[in-house]
C-alpha cells in the first residue's frame, strides 16, 4: 500500500487554485501509489464547487465548512489540521504567502519534519524522502533528505509541478465540519487592504524595460527610462527597487506585485528569483542583461547578454535613437 | 516593550557569484563576502523604531560561529541594545527545528513581548519564525509589512499577501512576527558606528549554558539533511549573444525589432 498524503487546497470564489492540482501531482511524485486526500476549508456553498472539481483528481476530499473559515486565517487552520491529520501524516501545502504562514508551525505541532519550497521530489528511499530545493535565490540547487517516519510537512514551489491529467477519479467528499468545534487563536483577521493603483498600468504594457538591483543607484534609473522612451516601452522593476522607494509599488513585477503579460520583457540587472518570475505570464520573449553569467535569469530568458547594464544600456539607447 | 530580533550571517548574493565547490559538499566559501541577511536588517530597524516609540529594549541574537559576532555588532551599531551569540560545535548541521530549539532555549531565559525574524534567509526556507511561534505556543504572523502597538497586550499588523495586497490582523502579545522587506528604510551603519560598539561585550551561550542536550540539535538531531549542492541542467537556457559590445547591440536591436520590442 502507498503512503497517505494530504494536500491543502487553495481556492477563491468557488474555483480551485492551480496550485491545488499541482499539489496532487506533487503527491504522485512522492509516491505514485499514494492515497491522496485533499483538504478543503472555507465557508458556504462555493466549497462544494471546489470539492467537486477536486473529486475529479483525487480519491478523497475532506471538507470543513465553518463561518470562521471564510477567510483563511493560517492560525485557525493550523489548529484545525492538528485535530484532523493522523499521526505521521505527510502533508503538502503551497509555498505562497499562506503556506509560509501555516506550514512551519504545523510541523512543530504535528512533530514532523519540515521542508519548504520544494521544486522536485525524487521518491522515497526507506524512510527518507528525496527532495530537490534551491538556495541563494536559485543560484545553486541542493539534494535534501527528509526523514518522514514521524510525518512531514512540505511546501511546494508554485508552478514547479505539472498538474496531472484529470482522470475523473470520483473522489469521495467527507464532511469533517464537525471537527471544527470551538477553536480559538490569538490572531484575528481584520480586513484586506487592496494595493494602490499607480500612474501606469504595467499589466497592459506590451513591452517592458524592467530594472533590478543591478541598477545600483537611484540616479541610474534615468538610463533605463531613456531606453524605454527610445523603445516605446514602459518601466517596471523587481522588488528591491520598490523597497528602496525608487519606483512606486505599482511598477513591481512578481508574486507580491503585478502579474504582467507583455510581448517582450527586457530584464536589466535582475537575478530571476521565482517570486519575480511568478509575475510573468503569457510566455513573453525575455531578453536578460546581467553581468553575472551564472544568474538564474539566463535559465528562463530567450536571449542573454552578459554585460554591465550601466555601460551597455546607454550605448544601446543611442543606437536605437540613431534608428 | 522587550523585543528580541533573530538575525543570521549569510553570503551576500548581490556581492558574490555563488558556486558549488569541487566535490559538491558545499558552496565555494573562499573570498565570499558575508553580510546580515537582507530581511533581518528590516526587522532590526523596525524593532528600534518601536522601542523608540514605546520604550523598552532591543536584543539581537544569532545561532552561528565566532564570525557571526560581526553581524550582531553591526545590528548593535544600528541601535540594538544587546547582542547574544549562540554558538557550540554541537549546533553545526542543525535543521530548522534544531535552530528553533536553540533559539527557544535562549528566549526562555528572558521575557520578551515581541520576537521578530526575517521573512526568509539564504536558503529561502522562511521557517524559523513560524516554528518559534509554535514551539513557544504564541501567535504568529509572517511577511509583516506594518506594525502598530495598540496597547500592552495587542498589536495590529499588516501582512503582505499576493499582488501586494495587505492583510490586516490583530495579535495578542507576546507573539512572533516575520518581517518582509520594504516595511521601513533600514538606517545606514558606517564604520564609525561599528567602532562605537566594538568594545561592548557579547555573551556567548553554548549547549550546556542553554540546557540543551547535544544530540537533540546539530547534525545528530536533524531529520532534514542537505546531501549536496549541484547546478542543475536546465536544458537550453538563453541564447547568449557573443561578440563585441557593438555586435551585441546590433544583434539585440535586430531581435527587438523582430519581436515587436521597438515601436
Ligand atoms: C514572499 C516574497 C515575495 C516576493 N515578491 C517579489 C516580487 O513580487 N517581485 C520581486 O521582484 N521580488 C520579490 N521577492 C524578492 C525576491 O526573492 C528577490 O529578493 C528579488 O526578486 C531580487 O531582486 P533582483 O533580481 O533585482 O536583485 P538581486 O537578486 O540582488 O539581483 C541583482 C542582479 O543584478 C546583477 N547585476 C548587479 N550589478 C549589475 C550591473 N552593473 N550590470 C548588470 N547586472 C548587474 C547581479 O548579477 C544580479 O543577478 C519576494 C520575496 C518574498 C520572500
Ligand atoms: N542561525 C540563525 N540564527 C538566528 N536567527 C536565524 C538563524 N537562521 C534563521 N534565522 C532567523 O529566521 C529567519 C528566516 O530564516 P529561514 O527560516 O532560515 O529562512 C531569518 O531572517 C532570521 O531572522
Amino acid at each position: 500500500m502507498g503512503l497517505q498524503i494530504f494536500t491543502y487546497a487553495i481556492h477563491k470564489a468557488g474555483v480551485a487554485d492551480d496550485s491545488a492540482m499541482e499539489l496532487i501531482a506533487a503527491a504522485g511524485k512522492i509516491d505514485s501509489d499514494a492515497k491522496v486526500t485533499a483538504i478543503v476549508t472555507g465557508s458556504g456553498a462555493e466549497l462544494d464547487q471546489v470539492c467537486n472539481t477536486l473529486s475529479e483528481c483525487c480519491s478523497e476530499i475532506l471538507k470543513i465548512d465553518h463561518e470562521a473559515l471564510a477567510y483563511p486565517n493560517a492560525e485557525l487552520i493550523r489548529k484545525l489540521l492538528v485535530k484532523i491529520l493522523p499521526d505521521n501524516a505527510v502533508f503538502l501545502a503551497v509555498h505562497d504567502t499562506f503556506g509560509m504562514d501555516l506550514a512551519p508551525g504545523l510541523s512543530v505541532k504535528t512533530e514532523s519534519a519540515f521542508v519548504a519550497d520544494v521544486v522536485e521530489f525524487e521518491g522515497v528511499d526507506g524512510s527518507n524522502l528525496k527532495i530537490i530545493r534551491q538556495e541563494y535565490s536559485g543560484m545553486v540547487s541542493t539534494h535534501v533528505t527528509c526523514d518522514i517516519s514521524t510525518g512531514a510537512v512540505l511546501t511546494c514551489r508554485p508552478g514547479s509541478f505539472q498538474p496531472d491529467e484529470v482522470t475523473g477519479a470520483g473522489g469521495r467528499v467527507i464532511d469533517k465540519s464537525g471537527e471544527f468545534g470551538d477553536i480559538s487563536v490569538g490572531r484575528r483577521f481584520l480586513e484586506v487592504v487592496e494595493a494602490e493603483i499607480g500612474d501606469v498600468d504595467i499589466t497592459k504594457s506590451e513591452v517592458l524595460v524592467s530594472i533590478g538591483r543591478g541598477i545600483e543607484d537611484e540616479d541610474n534609473i534615468e538610463i533605463a527610462e531613456d531606453l524605454a522612451k527610445a523603445m516605446g516601452a514602459d518601466i517596471s522593476c523587481s522588488r528591491p527597487i520598490v523597497d528602496a522607494k525608487w519606483l512606486e509599488k505599482a511598477r513591481q513585477v512578481g508574486t507580491s506585485g503585478q502579474t504582467v503579460k507583455p510581448k517582450v520583457y527586457l530584464a536589466l540587472g535582475i537575478s530571476g528569483s521565482f517570486q519575480h518570475l511568478g509575475g510573468l505570464k503569457g510566455s513573453p520573449f525575455i531578453i536578460a542583461v546581467n553581468k553575472n553569467p551564472k544568474a538564474p535569469i539566463f535559465q528562463v530568458a530567450d536571449v542573454g547578454i552578459i554585460e554591465d547594464i550601466l555601460e551597455f544600456v546607454p550605448e544601446l539607447t543611442e543606437k536605437i535613437e540613431e534608428g | 516593550m522587550e523585543i528580541l530580533v533573530c538575525v543570521k550571517r549569510v553570503p551576500d548574493t548581490s556581492e558574490n557569484e555563488i558556486e558549488v565547490n569541487s566535490n559538491g559538499a558545499d558552496i565555494e566559501r573562499d573570498d565570499l563576502v558575508y553580510s546580515v541577511n537582507e530581511w533581518d536588517n528590516y526587522a532590526v530597524e523596525e524593532a528600534i523604531q518601536l522601542r523608540d516609540k514605546v520604550g523598552g529594549s532591543v536584543t539581537v541574537v544569532t545561532v552561528g560561529d565566532d564570525e557571526s559576532e560581526e553581524v550582531l555588532r553591526r545590528e548593535m551599531a544600528m541601535g540594538a541594545d544587546k547582542g547574544v551569540l549562540l554558538s557550540d560545535d554541537a549546533f553545526t548541521g542543525s535543521d530548522g527545528m534544531g535552530t528553533t530549539a536553540i533559539l527557544k532555549a535562549e528566549i526562555e531565559k528572558g521575557k520578551y513581548d515581541l520576537i521578530l525574524t526575517g521573512a526568509q534567509a539564504d536558503d529561502g526556507a522562511g521557517q524559523i519564525g513560524g516554528m518559534l511561534a509554535s514551539i513557544l505556543d504564541v501567535p504568529y504572523a509572517s511577511l509583516v509589512n506594518y506594525i502598530e502597538v495598540l496597547d500592552e497586550n495587542k498589536i495590529k499588523v499588516g501582512r503582505e499577501i499576493e499582488g501586494g495586497n495587505q492583510e490586516m490582523n490583530e495579535l495578542n502579545l507576546p507573539c512572533v512576527l516575520s518581517i518582509q522587506t520594504g516595511i521601513n528604510e533600514p538606517r545606514y551603519v558606517g564604520i564609525r558606528g561599528i567602532r562605537k560598539v566594538a568594545k561592548l561585550e557579547i555573551p556567548i551561550h553554548g549547549a550546556s549554558d542553554l540546557g540543551i542536550s547535544a544530540d537533540s540539535v546539530g547534525a545528530a538531531g536533524a531529520r532534514v539533511k542537505r546531501v549536496d549542492y549541484f547546478v542543475p541542467d536546465f536544458g537550453e537556457g538563453a541564447e547568449i549573444l557573443e561578440g563585441s559590445t557593438d555586435e551585441k547591440i546590433e544583434k539585440m536591436i535586430e531581435i527587438l525589432k523582430a519581436k515587436g520590442g521597438i515601436k
